[in-house]
C-alpha cells in the first residue's frame, strides 16, 4: 500500500514493540522479575557452594547460618518470583496485544476487502506472534542478559582476570552459539518451506483429486510424487535437526569449558579457596542460562513472518475525514465509463459501464460467475473507486456538472443511501436479534419481525426467538435460514437503494420467486438493484443488464427476459 | 481428550515399526546420559573440594570435561533420535493416510473427512515435532538419570538419597493433581475464553459486512474492549494454571535446600568429604530437571499427541477392504443393474434400481438436483458400491471385477475436474502421462480447449492447481472432455458438462460433447436440449427412482 513494503527485521520489531511504549513500566518490572528468578537460581547453587566449601573449614556454627537462610530464603524466592514475574508478564502482554488487535482491525476498517478466510485465521495466529517475542524471546534475553553483568560485575569484585575469562566464556555461550541458532533456525525455515509448501500441494491433489485418479488409474503416479516429497522432507528434518542439536551441545560443553577456565584462573591468581568453588559453580549455572537463550534465539527467527505480517497492519490511523453529508429520502446514482481493474496484469474485472439509476429504478444485472457483477455492486457500496470512468451519487434532479463521486461522501453513512445483501454477507457469532440490530440499531421488535417475514423467516422466528445464537458464521442455521436472515438484515436496513447479490441462492426455485417477490413488494416504489444467474422473476425490473467478462453484453428494458426465452 | 492424555501412544509403535527400533536406542542413550551426569557431578566435585584446598586437580577437571562433552553428545544424539523418530513416523503416517485414500476410494473421502484429512496430512502432522524432539527425550531422562542419581546418592550420602527419593515423585503427584485441580476450576473459563479468542477472528471475517451497514468504526472499540475482557479472562486462568509451575519449581530447589543444609552440617561435624558433599550437591538438581522440562513441555506437545490420535482414528476408520475384486474386467458389453439401492447413512439414492445398457446406446440422465443421477454414475465408477441389488457387466458382477481394469474402459467427465498441481499437458493425460504430446494437443483441440491453450502464458506447459493457474468452470468442463477424448474409452459418463457454464463456453463445450460420445456408449447427466438431442433413450431420475421418457 502507500507505506514502505521493505520493512527491515529492527524495523519489524521496533513497530511491534511501539505498543509496549505505554506498558513499559510494566515491562520493566516483568523484565526485572525475570531477571530476579534467574539470579535466585544461580544465587541459590553459588550460596548452597558456599555453604559447604565454608562448612569443610569446620567453622563456628554461626559462621554458616546466613548462608543457611539465604540457600532456603532463595530456594523459595526463585519459585516465587517466576510464578510472580510469568503473571506479570502475561498481564502486560496481553494488554498491548488487547491494543494491536484494535489497531489491525482499525487498519483493516480502512483497507479494501477480498481477504481469504484461511489468510483470516493465519492473521489471528499471527497476533499470537507478538505474545511471543515479548513472552519467549525478549523477556529471557533481557533476564539473561542482566543476570550474565551481574555476573561477570561480581567476579570483577573478585579479580579482573577471572572476570574476563567469565566475559568470553558467556559471550560465546550466549551470544554467538544464539546467533548461530537463529541463523540455522532461518536457514531451515527457509528450506523447509518450499517443501512443506509442494508437500501440501500433493496432499491436496491426493485427497481432493481422489476421485479423478481412480477413474483414470493415475494414482500410483501422484502417490509415488507425494511419497517422494514426503521423503525429501524428512531427509532435510534429519539434517537440520542434527545441526541444531549439535550447537546445543557445543553450548553445554564450553559451559563447562568456561567453568574450568574460571576455576584454574582463580587458582593460578590466588583467590581464596571457597570463592574457586563458587565462581566456578556460578559460572557453570550462568552457563545453562546461556542454554535458555538458544531457545529463544530460535523462537525470534521463528517468529519473524508472523511478525512482519502484523507490522504490516500497524497503520496509524488515520483521521476519519468526514465525507460529505447523504442526500435525505434518495439518491441517484450514475456509473459512467465506470471500469475497475484489480490486477494491472490481468483483464478488466469490469469495463465501460454506463449505468443511470434514478429513485425508484429497478435494476438486474444477469451474467456467469466472474462476469464482474459484485464488482458493479462494490462501485456503488463505494468499497471502491472506479480505476476509469465515474460513479457518481447526487439528490434526484439532473444531473449537474461531473457530479460527486462516491467516494466522496461520508463512508460510515454511505450505507443509509447504498447498502444492502452483499456476496460476502457474514453471520455474527451472537443472537438472530443483535445480527439483524446490525443494519439499524435501535429497531423495535416489530421492525426485526416484519422483516423477518419479508425474507420468510417468520416462522422459524416464531419458534426460535430472536435471542438464539446462531454460531460462528451462522453454522447452526441451515443453508436457506442463513440465507433468509442476511437477507432480512439487508430489507431491514432500508436504504435508499437496495443491493441484492444472489439473494435466493441456496432457496430452491420456488421459494426463491416468492422471496424476491416479497422483498420487492416491501421496497414499493424504492431503487433495487439486484444481481442472479436466474433469470425468472425478472418482469418487475425496469433494465436487465447482461455482463459477460466485465463488459454489458447485452441490456434491455421490461420484457427482455421474456424475448429471450428466460 | 482422556485418549490422548497418555505421555507417549503405543499405537505408535504398531503404526511405523521402525519407532521400535528408535524406542530402544533413545533408552539406551538415556541410560547413557544418566552415567555421563553422574560421572561429571564427581569429577566436578573432586576438582572443586582441589580449588578449595587450592591444588589444581587436572585429572579430575579432564574428566569432567570429557564426561560433560560426552553428556552434551549424548543428549544431543537422542535429540536427533527423537527427530529422526519424528520424521519417519510423520512420512510413515502421511504415505498410510494416503494410501487410506486410494484403497477406500473417493466415496469414503465424501464430506468433512476429505478436508479433515488434507489438512492432517499437510500441515496437521508437523506438529509431532514438538512432541518428539521437546517431550519424549526428556521423559526418558526423567526416568533415567534420577535412576542413576538416586544409586550414586545412595553410596555417597544415603540420607540425600533418601531426601531425593521421597521428593522426587512428589513432581508427578503434584503435576497431576494441579492438573486436576486446573481442568476442574477452569473448564467453564476456558470455553469462555474460546469464545472471547474467537471473536477476534468472527469480527475480521464479518468486516465487510460491517462495513456495509456503516458499523466498521464503531467495532473498534468493541474489538478491544472483548480483548480487554480475554485478557482479564485469561489472567484469571493462568492464575491458576501456572501454580502447577510453581509447584514443580519449589519441589526442585526447595530439594537443593533440604538436601545442602544438613549435608553442611554434617560436613561440620567432620562426618563427610568435601567431594562426597559437592557430589550431593551437583547431583540432587539433576535428578529433577528432566522431569520438570517433561512437566512444562506437556501441554506444548499436547497438539502433536492429538494430531497423532487424530491419524491414528483416520487409519483405524479407513481399515477394511479395497474395493472391487480381482476378476479381470471384460469389454463393457451389456451393462446391467438389477435391483440396486444404493443408501447413505439419512438417505436413499436409489431404490430398487433396474437398468440395461446396450453397447452404443446414449442415454441421458435428467430429474432435480439431489435425485440420484451422480450415484447412478458413481455406481458405475465403482466409487459407490450398492446396499443391495448388482451391477453385471456382461454378466459378470462388478464388485468381483479388478477396478483398475475396468475403470481403464471408462471416460469419466465430472462436473468439476480437480485441477493438478501440473502442467496443462499432465493434466490432460492423467492416467495416460506417456502419450504423445500430438494426441494431447489433439484432445485440447477436440474438446475445445485450443484458444485456452493458446492464451495460457506458457500454453500446454502452464502449470495449474494448487499454487499454479486457475481454470474457469467453463475451462475445467473442458479439460475435463479433453482427458476422455485422450482416453478414448468405449464406455463415457459425463456428469453435467454444461453446468455453470455461460453461453459461449456451453455451446463449445456441448459441440465437443457431441464429437465425443459419437460412435460410444454413454450415460450423460443433462438438462440441456442441445445435449438431450444426442441421445437415444432419456431417463429421468427422481427420489432413487427411473422412469423412461423417450425411446428413440
Amino acid at each position: 500500500m502507500r507505506r514502505c513494503d521493505v520493512v527491515s527485521r529492527g524495523g519489524v520489531v521496533r513497530r511491534v514493540l511501539a505498543f509496549a511504549y505505554p506498558l513499559r513500566w510494566r515491562f520493566v518490572g516483568a523484565g526485572l522479575l525475570a531477571a530476579g528468578t534467574e539470579a535466585a537460581g544461580l544465587g541459590l547453587m553459588a550460596a548452597a557452594t558456599w555453604l559447604l566449601a565454608t562448612a569443610a573449614g569446620q567453622p563456628p556454627l554461626i559462621a554458616l547460618s546466613i548462608a543457611i537462610v539465604l540457600v532456603r530464603a532463595l530456594a523459595i524466592g526463585r519459585g516465587v518470583l517466576r510464578y510472580v514475574e510469568r503473571l506479570a508478564s502475561h498481564d502486560a502482554v496481553l494488554r498491548m496485544v488487547t491494543e494491536v488487535r484494535a489497531r489491525i482491525f482499525a487498519t483493516l476498517v480502512d483497507r479494501p476487502p477480498a481477504r481469504r478466510a484461511d489468510a483470516l485465521s493465519r492473521m489471528v495466529s499471527d497476533v499470537d506472534a507478538v505474545q511471543d517475542l515479548v513472552i519467549r524471546v525478549l523477556l529471557p534475553m533481557a533476564a539473561a542478559g542482566l543476570v550474565a553483568d551481574a555476573a561477570v560485575g561480581t567476579a570483577l569484585l573478585a579479580d579482573p582476570a577471572v572476570a574476563l575469562v567469565l566475559l568470553a566464556g558467556l559471550l560465546v555461550t550466549g551470544v554467538a552459539l544464539p546467533l548461530l541458532a537463529a541463523r540455522l533456525a532461518r536457514h531451515g525455515a527457509a528450506r523447509l518451506a518450499p517443501l512443506r509448501a509442494a508437500y501440501a500441494a500433493d496432499t491436496v491433489d491426493l485427497v481432493h483429486g481422489a476421485a479423478d485418479l481412480a477413474a483414470f488409474g493415475a494414482r500410483p503416479g501422484y502417490e509415488a510424487r507425494g511419497a517422494a516429497h514426503a521423503e525429501e522432507l524428512a531427509r532435510v528434518e534429519r539434517a537440520l535437526a542434527r545441526r541444531s542439536f549439535a550447537v546445543d551441545a557445543a553450548a553445554t560443553a564450553l559451559g563447562g569449558v568456561t567453568a574450568m577456565a574460571v576455576l584454574v584462573t582463580a587458582l593460578s591468581r590466588g583467590l581464596p579457596g571457597v570463592w574457586i568453588a563458587v565462581l566456578a559453580v556460578a559460572t557453570l549455572a550462568a552457563g545453562e542460562l546461556a542454554l535458555s537463550l538458544l531457545a529463544a534465539a530460535r523462537k525470534g527467527a521463528e517468529i519473524q513472518g508472523s511478525l512482519h505480517r502484523v507490522a504490516e497492519l500497524l497503520d496509524e490511523p488515520g483521521d476519519p475525514a468526514a465525507g460529505l453529508p447523504i442526500p435525505d429520502g434518495s439518491v441517484h446514482l450514475r456509473l459512467r465509463g465506470a471500469g475497475v481493474r484489480y490486477r494491472h496484469d490481468a483483464a478488466p474485472a469490469l469495463h465501460d459501464i454506463d449505468l443511470d439509476l434514478p429513485p425508484g429504478h429497478r435494476v438486474a444485472i444477469v451474467g456467469p460467475s466472474g462476469a464482474g457483477k459484485s464488482t458493479l455492486l462494490a462501485l456503488l457500496t463505494g468499497a471502491i473507486p472506479p480505476d476509469t470512468g465515474t460513479a457518481t451519487a447526487e439528490p434526484p434532479g439532473p444531473a449537474g456538472g461531473g457530479g460527486t463521486p462516491i467516494t466522496a461522501y461520508d463512508r460510515e453513512r454511505w450505507p443509509v443511501a447504498v447498502t444492502g445483501l452483499l456476496a460476502d454477507a457474514h453471520l455474527f457469532h451472537a443472537s438472530v436479534r443483535d445480527n439483524l440490530l446490525l443494519a439499524r440499531p435501535g429497531a423495535t421488535d416489530e421492525e426485526l419481525l416484519a422483516a423477518c417475514r419479508t425474507a420468510g423467516l417468520a416462522d422459524w422466528v416464531a419458534e426460535h426467538g430472536l435471542d438464539v445464537r446462531v454460531g460462528e458464521d451462522g453454522a447452526e442455521l441451515s443453508g436457506g435460514q442463513r440465507q433468509r436472515l442476511a437477507l432480512a438484515r439487508a430489507v431491514l436496513a432500508d436504504p435508499h437503494v437496495l443491493l441484492l447479490d444472489e439473494p435466493t441462492e441456496g432457496l430452491d426455485p420456488a421459494q426463491a420467486d416468492a422471496v424476491l417477490a416479497a422483498v420487492l413488494a416491501d421496497r414499493g416504489g424504492r431503487s433495487v438493484v439486484l444481481v442472479t444467474h436466474r433469470l425468472t422473476g425478472l418482469d418487475a425490473f425496469d433494465e436487465v443488464v447482461v455482463l459477460d467478462g466485465g463488459r454489458v453484453k447485452e441490456r434491455g428494458t421490461q420484457g427482455w427476459v421474456r424475448a429471450h426465452g428466460g | 481428550m482422556d485418549s490422548v492424555a497418555r505421555p507417549f501412544d503405543p499405537r505408535l509403535l504398531r503404526q511405523v515399526p521402525s519407532t521400535r527400533r528408535d524406542v530402544v536406542l533413545l533408552a539406551v542413550l538415556g541410560a547413557a546420559v544418566a552415567v555421563a551426569v553422574v560421572t561429571a557431578a564427581a569429577a566436578l566435585a573432586r576438582a572443586l573440594a582441589a580449588a578449595v584446598d587450592l591444588r589444581l586437580d587436572p585429572g579430575a577437571i579432564t574428566v569432567f570435561l570429557l564426561a560433560l562433552t560426552a553428556r552434551a553428545a549424548l543428549t544431543s544424539g537422542l535429540g536427533v533420535v527423537a527427530a529422526r523418530m519424528a520424521a519417519t513416523a510423520k512420512a510413515t503416517l502421511r504415505a498410510d493416510l494416503l494410501s487410506a485414500v486410494g484403497r477406500r476410494g473417493p466415496g469414503w473421502l465424501a464430506g468433512q473427512r476429505a478436508g479433515e484429512l488434507a489438512t492432517l496430512t499437510g500441515r496437521g502432522l508437523d506438529a509431532l515435532d514438538g512432541y518428539f524432539t521437546g517431550y519424549l527425550p526428556q521423559l526418558v531422562l526423567g526416568v533415567t538419570v534420577p535412576i542413576g542419581v538416586l544409586a550414586t546418592l545412595a553410596f555417597t550420602d544415603l540420607a540425600s538419597a533418601v531426601i531425593v527419593l521421597v521428593t522426587l515423585p512428589l513432581i508427578p503427584i503434584f503435576g497431576i493433581l494441579v492438573g486436576w485441580q486446573t481442568r476442574n476450576a477452569t473448564e467453564r473459563q476456558w470455553r469462555r475464553l474460546r469464545m472471547l479468542g474467537g471473536h477476534f477472528l468472527d469480527m475480521l471475517s464479518g468486516l465487510p459486512t460491517l462495513k456495509a451497514f456503516g458499523r466498521a468504526r464503531a467495532q473498534v472499540a468493541a474489538v478491544r474492549e472483548m480483548a480487554d475482557r480475554h485478557r482479564v479472562a485469561t489472567m484469571r486462568t493462568l492464575r491458576i494454571a501456572f501454580l502447577s509451575a510453581l509447584v514443580l519449581e519449589l519441589v526442585g530447589t526447595i530439594s537443593v535446600a533440604l538436601v545442602a543444609v544438613p549435608v553442611g552440617l554434617r560436613l561440620l561435624g567432620g562426618g563427610m568429604t568435601l567431594a562426597a558433599a559437592f557430589t550431593v550437591l551437583l547431583l540432587t538438581p539433576e535428578a529433577y530437571a528432566p522431569l520438570r522440562a517433561a512437566g512444562t513441555r506437556f501441554h506444548a506437545s499436547m497438539e502433536g499427541l492429538t494430531a497423532l490420535d487424530q491419524a491414528f482414528t483416520l487409519l483405524a476408520a479407513a481399515d477394511g477392504g479395497a474395493a472391487g475384486g480381482t476378476r479381470t474386467a471384460p469389454r463393457p458389453g451389456v451393462i446391467e443393474l438389477q435391483k440396486v439401492t444404493v443408501a447413505y447413512e439419512r438417505t436413499t439414492a436409489l431404490r430398487d434400481v433396474d437398468l440395461t445398457i446396450r453397447p452404443g446406446e446414449r442415454i441421458a440422465l435428467v430429474g432435480p438436483s439431489g435425485g440420484g443421477k451422480s450415484t447412478l454414475l458413481n455406481l458405475l465408477l465403482g466409487f459407490t458400491v450398492p446396499t443391495s441389488g448388482r451391477v453385471l457387466v456382461d454378466g459378470a458382477d462388478l464388485a468381483e471385477l479388478d477396478l483398475d481394469g475396468w475403470r481403464r474402459q471408462l471416460g469419466w467427465v465430472p462436473q468439476r475436474a480437480h485441477l493438478f498441481a501440473d502442467t496443462l499437458a499432465a493434466n490432460i493425460a492423467l492416467g495416460a502421462p506417456d502419450a504423445p504430446r500430438e494426441r494431447i494437443a489433439g484432445a485440447a483441440r477436440a474438446a475445445a480447449l485450443g484458444p485456452v491453450v493458446d492464451a495460457l502464458p506458457q500454453g500446454l506447459d502452464t502449470v495449474l492447481g494448487e499454487r499454479g493457474h486457475g481454470l474457469s468452470s467453463g475451462e475445467r468442463q473442458r479439460l475435463a472432455l479433453a482427458r476422455a477424448f485422450l482416453r478414448d474409452a468405449p464406455l463415457l459418463l459425463l456428469d453435467e458438462p454444461t453446468a455453470r457454464l455461460d453461453a459461449a463456453s456451453e455451446q463449445a463445450v456441448v459441440e465437443s460433447t457431441l464429437s465425443l460420445v459419437e460412435g460410444r456408449t454413454a450415460l450423460l447427466v443433462a438438462h440441456r436440449p442441445a445435449l438431450l438431442a444426442a441421445a437415444t433413450r432419456v431417463i429421468r431420475i427422481d427420489q432413487g427412482t427411473l422412469h423412461e421418457l423417450v425411446t428413440a
